[in-house]
């Protein structure tokens, strides 16, 4: 079963207790100038933005079929079983490629280390795997950010929905987006009023670069088939006005 | 002895004075990072190295292969004495590529890392194999002319006894790469202006590039027939600046019929950026192609050279639209390159202009046919140049 965060923005009273329990769970330092940030970067992996009245928290989605995984040329990250996209920072030669192919420009880079990593939400893997909830839902005093399985967030969220429509905005942002994500939001208002992109296709990204790879093989050897036969044609034909040219 | 200074030129001191700011920029890049040396960000990950060392330097580059379907595959002999110079415009490109993936990398390092950590679904680990190989395949066709220099016989025939399947590898590989390299921004769609943005980039890319390679063959043989003395060779040229239009035309005309399947017409009525860059685009593509189907065109050696500059233009425009420009507003934020960034990438344009002279200079890249071709071929050739003189 696929885990997931459902992340309510009605709920949202915005005190970033999220933000602070995921830089304690990085290691990364955490204060009033950095929590005044309002976007993510290599050293805030998930943030809280305020629209008007209205919150909206950023992460990784951890999609279900990742654009980051599928161009990483080295394999650095990885979508797991249990549903974090995980990160291997041995691996990775720093091409970039995960952050120009990331729909949701989530992935941040290190740039001013001399040897530098890409950082990124990767939902608590390795606390979800000992069976714990992420840091961010465990933080939420509100029960905005919630975790479990991802079939059960998407009920969970219809429900609401269905029960205050007066409340939802009519659709949950997440399960149609680049063919899902892990990351699901409730909202108000339409989602592009809380700053998440609604210009996101709804087929999987990879398939866009699959289709075109997957011709490698036969182009491979329908090349090599055409081009072996015309050197072979056209040389012969050159054998032959040379030996008549020659008589 | 007093050894005499190299005389001061302005090209020598322009030269002199890339190199410096090009030491300065790598400096900036070594000590304080990408962030030091470039004017990247987490929302634009990729700027002019990228789309311009890396996307255009692999592009203009494509001569080499070309040059070798047409000579070792399609049998034209008659493109043989342009063969060698376009081999060796192709292996100092794929070089100066690494040069600039060493500067772009954040983990420069790791370079190799693609060769054996492998994820056959990433567009970028496909590039990576191509390049290594391809660059391999180029130093294998590029050797024998080192081994003529020094007489070196005996590995000149076992080069010689693969040199068949090593082109037609060459080739194959060529054309992958040339064609990933469009494939890497499918997976931008929400990010990539409609006017660049089509499912045919890489067909784009390769068809473009086999005319930028053309266009470059034609511009180091005018530039080398200047800086050697050279007689240029004028009918060859012109004849491939027949080829060149057609496949300009051919590219134009897919480009076109993509852009209208599409319905993206609408657009070039918003007073953008985009629809000026895109424009830009166009024209430097269309007024050569439209030129060199004139034979008045072709035939004046100046005018052939500046339809081969306006194809290459024409083509870095491209490039650099689909690399950085078309992507600036679906990334919700702008870019413009640090002088670093400019520094470095001059730097190598520079570096590469000069590694090509002192090689020319140095290694048979251009007398090498006069002893291939026989008497009789000689004669025609020489036939055909009073003709058209």
């Amino acid at each position: 079963m696929s885990k997931a965060i459902l992340y309510d923005s009605t709920l949202c009273i915005g005190c970033k207790a999220c933000e602070g329990a995921c830089a304690e769970r990085w290691g990364l330092p955490y204060n009033d100038q950095i929590a005044a940030e309002e976007h993510i970067s290599a050293h805030k992996l998930t943030a809280i933005e305020t629209h008007g009245d209205k919150f909206c928290r950023r992460l990784c989605m951890n999609c279900v079929q990742p654009a980051c995984v599928s161009v990483c040329p080295v394999g650095a990250l990885q979508k797991t079983a249990l549903g974090p996209v995980t990160y291997d920072a041995d691996k990775c030669m720093g091409c970039r490629y995960c952050m120009q192919a990331c729909p949701f420009q989530v992935p941040s880079y290190e740039w001013s280390a001399r040897l530098p990593k890409m950082r990124k939400c990767n939902m608590c893997y390795e606390r979800q795997s000992a069976g714990k909830q992420t840091a961010c839902a465990e933080a939420c005093p509100v029960g905005a950010t919630v975790n479990g399985d991802r079939d059960d967030l998407i009920r969970e969220a219809k429900r609401r929905v269905a029960e205050k429509p007066d409340q939802y905005y009519d659709k949950i942002y997440g399960i149609e987006e680049v063919g899902g994500t892990s990351v699901l939001y409730l909202s108000a208002v339409p989602f592009a009023q809380i700053g998440l992109r609604t210009n996101v296709p709804h087929e999987p990204l990879p398939e866009t670069t699959w289709r075109v790879l997957e011709l490698v093989p036969d182009v491979v050897s329908t090349g090599t088939v055409l081009l072996g036969g015309i050197y072979w044609i056209t040389n012969r034909r050159a054998e032959v006005a040379r030996k008549e040219g020659r008589r | 002895m007093i050894r005499k200074l190299p005389k001061i030129t302005v090209w020598r001191a322009i030269f002199a004075a890339i190199m410096a700011s090009g030491l300065y920029a790598t400096y900036l890049r070594i000590f304080y990072g990408l962030g030091g040396s470039t004017n990247l960000s987490d929302k634009f990950p990729w700027g002019l190295w990228i789309a311009f060392d890396v996307m255009c330097g692999v592009g203009l580059a494509a001569g080499g292969f070309t040059l070798v379907a047409m000579v070792h595959i399609f049998n034209i002999e008659k493109y043989r004495p342009i063969l060698r110079p376009a081999i060796l415009t192709a292996f100092l490109g794929y070089s100066l590529v690494v040069v600039g993936l060493l500067y772009d990398l954040g983990r420069p390092d790791r370079l190799w890392h693609p060769l054996v950590m492998w994820n056959p679904h990433s567009v970028m680990f496909e590039v990576a194999w191509c390049v290594t190989l391809y660059s391999t395949v180029l130093f294998l066709e590029f050797l024998p002319v080192v081994l003529e220099k020094f007489g070196l016989h005996k590995p000149l025939n076992w080069i010689h006894k693969i040199s068949v399947p090593l082109m037609i590898l060459g080739v194959l590989l060529s054309t992958l790469h040339q064609s990933s390299l469009g494939t890497l921004f499918l997976i931008v769609p929400e990010k990539l202006y409609p006017l660049w943005y089509t499912p045919i980039l890489p067909l784009l890319f390769y068809v473009s590039a086999i005319a930028v390679g053309l266009a470059m063959t034609i511009f180091e043989s005018w530039h080398s027939s200047r800086a050697f003395g050279r007689a240029l060779e004028l009918p060859l040229l012109m004849s491939m600046a027949r080829v060149l239009a057609v496949v300009m035309s051919v590219y134009l005309w897919i480009r076109f019929l993509d852009l209208s399947h599409r319905h993206v017409f609408g657009l070039l009525s918003q007073n953008r950026i985009e629809t000026w860059l895109f424009g830009l685009e166009i024209v430097l593509m269309v007024v050569p192609t439209v030129l060199l189907y004139q034979q008045k065109i072709r035939s004046s050696p100046g005018r052939l050279y500046g339809c081969a500059v306006m194809v290459v233009f024409g083509f870095i425009a491209n490039r650099l639209n689909v690399g950085t420009t078309g992507l600036e507003a679906g990334s919700g934020t702008h870019y413009i390159p640090r002088w670093s960034e400019v520094a470095i990438t001059l730097s190598i344009v520079a570096a590469g202009f000069l590694i090509f002279r002192l090689v020319a200079q140095y290694f048979p890249i251009f007398e090498a046919h006069s002893a291939e071709i026989a008497p009789a071929e000689v004669e025609e050739t020489e036939a055909e140049s009073i003709e058209v003189a």
